[in-house]
């Protein structure tokens, strides 16, 4: 069996003493993360790992001797030979390096006295020995991916490299000691230079927990004033339900409990949510805030509210010039001049009804936007909410017209093709929720399935008639419903961008640029150094995760618009004239 | 003729494509522009020379970082794992390492491509809750695609390395 030690880039050069770390269970290997010096007391060194044991929930136990000589101390050697009998082990393990040379000697004394060494004529037989150097930050800092959850896998089946990952994230209390500590051990591990941290890290780390509880506050003010019972009525519900805005204010308020909650993240999915939400709302509040600047200088907005009326005018205006079009001859084809006449009147004075409306609002929408406006400092998010709500009220009679067209459309076809049936002596069996065919016969006993000759004759001139009246419902159901088609496509243009700015992952990815080694997919190894006599040397790096995966780990899960029906079920409910709603929302449950 | 250029250690194969070919990129930039000097010549336009000129180095940035492979290698460490990677003509290199308890054997598979048969060398992965069942297969050495002979000398040292490791 091949013996693994890992062993840390920062001990390459410390001073002769003991190695420290933990056996692997179930693999042949160990992983050293750090080295007591000489001169140590063993009952201490004893008495700080059982310490350091109840600590961090890892087995460490004194896995041998590490001898670097230099002048002035060529006793060393025996002496930590003779250490192997104060630390009883199974095994024991005795590196040594010498100044000038590159390679290790390693020597594995198992319990029974057995001496294991590494040559490379010994095949068969011989056991070899394989260091694997790593860098002890990085590896402590990194995270494998995919991430398992704590406690679900057993330490058996879990890889040797997530074993070793974990081993040295959970050890972070051994590396507190460091050189200028006055305590009876000295150890060399990667802070053993000292350690460092930022003082404005430190303050920021004991200001937060006032502030989230502050904050925690708010939100259940917030809270207690929604649950109100004046805003659970139906009517509300309803028109909170269809305004984006509320969607979104809903939405972040639970993005905030998450965030400002008092409690530190536990696992490292909860800390990277927090993270990427709290990172995407200041960047959220920042482009917000931005965007007032932008509007409010040289009062921009109230240039924007004076062209409001005058734009929803023109669109007025354009929709009765395509009226007075309609119910002429639009493109060449010829409408039943009665019907045509009263779609036509009857839509025209609804269009003259909206912009009595506008008219009789115009005096506040300055006033209204002004303070509308204002919302952004919420959020870019916001503002493109409280847009895309501002875009639906005022197209709001498209809406309106759609819903006339789609409907008596929808009427037209459906006797169409009932009568149809009639013709070739069907009938929709409600029963059965089939077509059954239908007899002429006059018996006595199929009275009540057969079809008179009245019903016949009714049937046929009310096909008649439909038919007849179909292009014209058909070219104005094609109209609305295109216009209708435009500004769905719209609003769906921002739902989409808020989605985007809502569930992207900007602290994974700004972590991914900048210090890749925190998202680790898995390693790779150099080969450092391959001598016969020596154990072989390789260099553990940490691979990074790519952007892609990234992305798809760390998406933060949202109410995403998206289409409820495909291309060809979409075709389909266009042409039988069904009403469409082409934007779901993941949230809903009725379908 | 494509070469194949082995480099052996006990635990690395390294296998190398041509370099790109000073020719080929001469070749392609002059037609390139001459098409654009051809646009320009009809529509008097200096932006079509500007954007072929972006375009051609653009595609050229995008073709040594990202398409070009300018060497595989394999590294083998017994009872560790199995090392694939890849680098580009840029220096970028893209690594993947396959523990050894996920690695079932190392193959030569043949494939019937039109009208010519390629053998290619792959992994075979397993699961390691569920030894008999293979759950992917990773083809090694994509872009250099070595003959046969080479195949076979790495496999031979494959097998030597993976029996010893078992």
């Amino acid at each position: 069996m091949v013996l693994k030690l890992f062993f840390p880039q920062c001990c390459n050069t410390a001073d002769s003493g003991l190695l420290v770390g933990r056996w692997i269970p179930g693999h042949n290997s160990a992983v050293v993360l750090a080295v007591i010096h000489y001169p140590f007391i063993p009952g201490q060194v004893k008495k700080y790992l059982s310490e350091l044991q109840s600590q961090t929930q890892v087995d460490l136990t004194v896995l041998g001797s590490w001898s670097m000589p230099k002048e002035g101390q060529e006793g060393m050697d025996s002496f930590l030979k003779d250490l192997s009998t104060i630390f009883p082990q199974k095994c024991w393990l005795q590196l040594s390096r010498e100044i000038g040379k590159r390679g290790f000697t390693c020597q594995v004394v198992q319990n029974n006295g057995r001496l294991l060494q590494d040559r490379e004529q010994k095949n068969g037989e011989g056991d070899k020995i394989i260091l694997i150097h790593y860098d002890q930050r990085k590896v402590m800092l990194s995270q494998l991916h995919p991430v398992q959850d704590v406690g679900q896998k057993s330490d058996v089946e879990a890889s040797e490299l997530r074993l070793v990952f974990q081993t040295v994230a959970q050890s972070q209390p051994l590396f507190f000691l460091d050189k200028y500590d006055d305590g009876p051990l000295k150890l060399s591990h990667w802070q053993s230079e000292g350690r460092e941290a930022s003082i404005i890290a430190e303050l920021l780390k004991q200001a937060s927990v006032p502030v989230c509880i502050f904050l925690t506050w708010l939100l259940s003010l917030w809270y207690w004033f929604c649950s109100f019972r004046i805003l659970h009525l139906p009517p509300v519900l309803f028109i909170s339900s269809k305004l984006s805005t509320c969607v979104q204010s809903v939405y972040r308020a639970v993005h905030f409990r998450t965030v400002f909650s008092p409690k530190k993240a536990g696992t490292h999915v909860e800390f990277m949510r927090k993270a990427n939400i709290f990172v995407s709302f200041l960047v959220d509040i920042a482009l917000g805030l931005l965007l007032i600047s932008w509007l409010y200088r040289e009062n921009r907005i109230s240039k924007l509210a004076d062209t409001l009326v005058p734009v929803a005018d023109r669109v007025a205006k354009e929709l009765q010039e395509l009226l007075e079009w309609l119910m002429g001859a639009p493109a060449g084809l010829k409408m039943n001049r009665a019907l045509d006449q009263v779609l036509g009147r009857f839509f025209l004075y609804h269009i003259h009804l909206w912009i009595s409306y506008i008219h009789l609002m115009s005096p506040f929408i300055e006033r209204i936007l002004w303070y509308v406006g204002l919302s952004a400092c919420l959020g870019l998010t916001f503002a493109l909410s409280v847009l895309s709500d501002i875009v639906a009220l005022l197209t709001f009679h498209i809406y309106c017209f759609y819903v006339y067209g789609a409907r008596l459309y929808c009427l037209t076809i459906y006797g169409l093709s009932s009568l149809w049936r009639l013709f070739r002596g069907k009938k929709w069996n409600v029963l059965r929720q089939r077509v059954d065919s239908c007899s002429y016969d006059l018996d006595q006993n199929t009275a009540d399935t057969a079809l008179f000759p009245l019903q016949l004759f009714i049937g046929t001139l009310l096909f008649t008639i439909l038919l007849f009246l179909l292009p014209t419902t058909a070219l104005y159901y094609l109209v609305f419903t295109l216009l209708r088609l435009v500004v769905v496509l719209f609003q769906g243009v921002i739902h989409l961008s808020v989605d985007f700015i809502n569930s992207f992952p900007l602290f994974a990815i700004g972590l991914r640029i900048c210090r890749p080694y925190r998202l680790a997919e898995g390693v790779k190894f150099n080969v450092l150094c391959q001598e016969p006599g020596t154990p072989l040397h390789l260099m553990m790096e940490i691979n990074p995760l790519k952007c892609s995966s990234v992305l798809q780990c760390y998406r933060t899960p949202t109410y995403s618009c998206y289409p409820k029906d495909s291309w060809a079920g979409l075709c389909k409910k266009l042409f039988v004239g069904e009403l469409i709603y082409p934007w779901k929302q993941k949230t809903d449950k009725t379908d | 003729m494509r070469g194949c250029f082995l480099l052996l250690t006990p635990l690395e194969f390294t296998v190398t494509s041509p370099k790109l070919s000073l020719r080929k990129v001469m070749v392609y930039t002059c037609f390139v522009w001459l098409f654009a000097y051809a646009v320009f010549f009809f529509t008097e336009n200096t932006a079509v020379l500007s954007s072929a000129i972006i375009l051609t180095l653009a595609g050229m940035m995008i073709h040594i970082h990202f398409v070009k492979v300018d060497h595989e290698t394999l590294l083998i460490i017994g009872s560790l794992g199995v090392q694939l990677s890849s680098s580009y003509a840029s220096g970028r290199e893209s690594t993947i390492f396959i523990e050894m308890n996920k690695l079932k054997d190392i193959v030569i598979n043949e494939a019937v491509y039109m009208h010519s048969i390629i053998y290619y060398l792959c992994i075979l992965i397993k699961d390691p809750a569920d030894p008999e069942t293979v759950t992917s297969v990773v083809p090694l050495f994509q872009s250099s695609n070595p003959r046969l002979n080479c195949l076979v000398q790495v496999y031979r040292s494959c097998q030597e390395i993976l029996a010893q490791s078992r």
